[in-house]
């Protein structure tokens, strides 16, 4: 215990990473993950095409290797990113089409028949968008989005293993430097990303089961 | 909200010309950026005072005619990942069930201190999990990976049958009991079969996340795909093969994670024309369980 505590500067560097590097790279991920949703929804073939292949490959590509890539392989063909970066990028790209699947999947599980009674009622395209469809695909996107950020917060423990300092990394610092107090120190790092994660789960079960009764 | 013909009246002549002469436009920009990639990437490159070949030139390719490199890639780097996946899977799904049956359990002191065990190794990285057993238990890191793993994706699989077995009709209980059932054996011989198969698709999603997962082993030090081909070989023959490497260690992850989710997906295509039932995320196991417990709890508190 004696370890965590005189530690906890260190704890606090490697946690105020995890967070940067959580909010940059969701929101980035949001904003990827938007364009790539609407490509997918686009009646434009080829944007379709191009959003679908995206989403397969990225998706069945382990993060480890995209994080490897954006750190060690870009810079052999000439990039000059700093660590940090490479981790925000790879990240990112990793998390978008986590993203647009939540979107898309949000959008699609609008009944037909809320669309068919807006227009039957004499709403035009952006009132049936506007005021039908969209709020209620965005309570339906909202627990699965904040899913994606769970497994995010997760997720950027995997830059701590190329070159970030961030939690997992300062605890692994820490753990080979107090080889008596590893539990301690481990556990500690365990309880931070809890205190990110457990909340975010618990708001999203609640509103997930709020919205499924009144559907 | 499949059928985006309905937010606005069917396109005519025009609207459809638009339509296509908008996906040429869009269609010749993006191979304008693909072509624009390659031509860097084939482009010769200058390093410290010596110029390299472009990443199209044989000599970038050779040592894939080597076949001790293959050898390495799928005889060491696939097995190994495929060992660790396939002994982690076993025993995730071993352990789910047993989770989901204390989960579910009748008698307080076991559900309870079960969903909170369940909570604390959902929301913990699963490399922290690997750190953990290696560094306190010691086991190195095949079985540090494997543990990890197991322990990960087998609450995420016991959350997911515990969600199916709630989700049931009562009836089905209720029936097991009526003939003389206990407790228990309705549910091992009534519920449970029901339960798993209804969530056999999202088990199957679960174990696509356990292949890709198995190359964080590579932070560990665990000789799986990711270390031989991009650590060892890469680092053996030099930096001039990286890319090459790179681009062959991805392609043999896609092959194998693209398979297995293709069989996920039909798998859940074939359970929802069966059981005609609410089709649940195939894609997304972790949205397919909130999905399934908010239905089933739902259910539970009947409203009229």
């Amino acid at each position: 215990m004696d370890a965590v505590i005189e530690n906890l500067p260190t704890y606090w560097r490697g946690f105020s990473m995890t967070l940067f590097l959580l909010g940059v790279s969701g929101a980035s991920a949001l904003v990827l993950g938007t364009i790539i949703a609407a490509m997918r929804i686009s009646p434009v073939a080829s944007l379709r095409a191009f959003a679908t292949v995206y989403t397969e490959m990225v998706r069945n590509t382990p993060l480890t290797l995209v994080l490897f890539f954006c750190a060690v392989v870009l810079p052999t063909i000439g990039s000059r990113l700093d660590f940090v970066t490479a981790a925000l990028i790879g990240l990112s790209v990793y998390t978008s089409p986590f993203v647009a699947e939540a979107l898309r999947s949000g959008i699609n599980g609008v009944p037909v028949g809320q669309a068919e009674a807006a227009r039957s009622v004499g709403l035009g395209f952006g009132q049936t968008v506007g005021l039908i469809v969209m709020p209620q695909a965005f309570r339906m996107t909202i627990p699965p989005l904040i899913n994606v950020f769970i497994a995010l917060t997760k997720n950027t423990s995997v830059a701590g293993g190329f070159f970030v300092f961030e939690l997992f990394a300062a605890s692994r610092e820490l753990a080979n430097a107090n080889g008596d107090a590893v539990i301690a120190i481990l556990l500690a790092a365990a309880t931070l990303y809890l205190v990110v994660t457990i909340p975010l789960g618990a708001i999203a079960a609640q509103l997930e089961r709020k919205w499924v009764v009144q559907r | 909200m499949s059928a985006p013909i309905v937010l606005f009246d069917v396109p005519g002549p025009r609207a459809r010309r638009v339509s296509l002469v908008s996906s040429i436009i869009a269609g010749v920009l993006i191979l304008a950026g693909l072509a624009w990639i390659a031509l860097t990437l084939a482009a010769p490159r200058e390093s410290g005072g010596i110029t390299l070949p472009g990443y199209f030139d044989p000599s970038r390719w050779d040592v894939f005619a080597d076949p001790l490199v293959w050898e390495r890639l799928i005889f060491v780097g696939v097995v190994g990942t495929l060992a660790a996946a396939l002994t982690a899977s076993v025993f995730a799904i071993i352990l789910g069930i047993i989770l989901s049956l204390l989960r579910s359990s009748e008698i307080a002191w076991i559900r309870r201190p079960t969903a909170v065990v369940l909570e604390f190794i959902r929301g913990m990285p699963v490399l922290l999990m690997m750190l953990f057993i290696l560094l306190v238990l010691n086991t190195g890191a095949f079985w540090a990976v494997v543990a990890a793993l197991t322990l990960y994706n087998g609450a995420i699989i016991g959350e997911a049958l515990r969600a199916g077995l709630a989700s049931l009709p009562r009836g089905q209980r209720e029936a097991g009991l009526s003939l003389g059932m206990r407790p228990l054996q309705s549910k091992m011989l009534v519920e449970f079969p029901q339960a798993f198969r209804q969530m056999l698709p999202i088990i199957v999603a679960q174990l696509v996340v356990l292949l890709k997962d198995t190359s964080l082993g590579f932070i560990v030090g665990y000789s799986e795909l990711l270390r031989i081909g991009m650590n060892q070989l890469a680092s053996f023959y030099g930096n001039r093969y990286l890319l090459s490497f790179f681009v062959i260690t991805l392609v043999l992850y896609l092959a194998m994670n693209l398979s297995l989710s293709w069989f996920a997906r039909w798998l859940s295509k074939r359970t929802a024309s069966k059981s005609s039932g609410k089709v649940l995320p195939p894609d997304d196991p972790g949205r397919a369980v909130l999905m399934a417990e908010a239905s089933a709890a739902s259910k539970q508190t009947p409203k009229f």
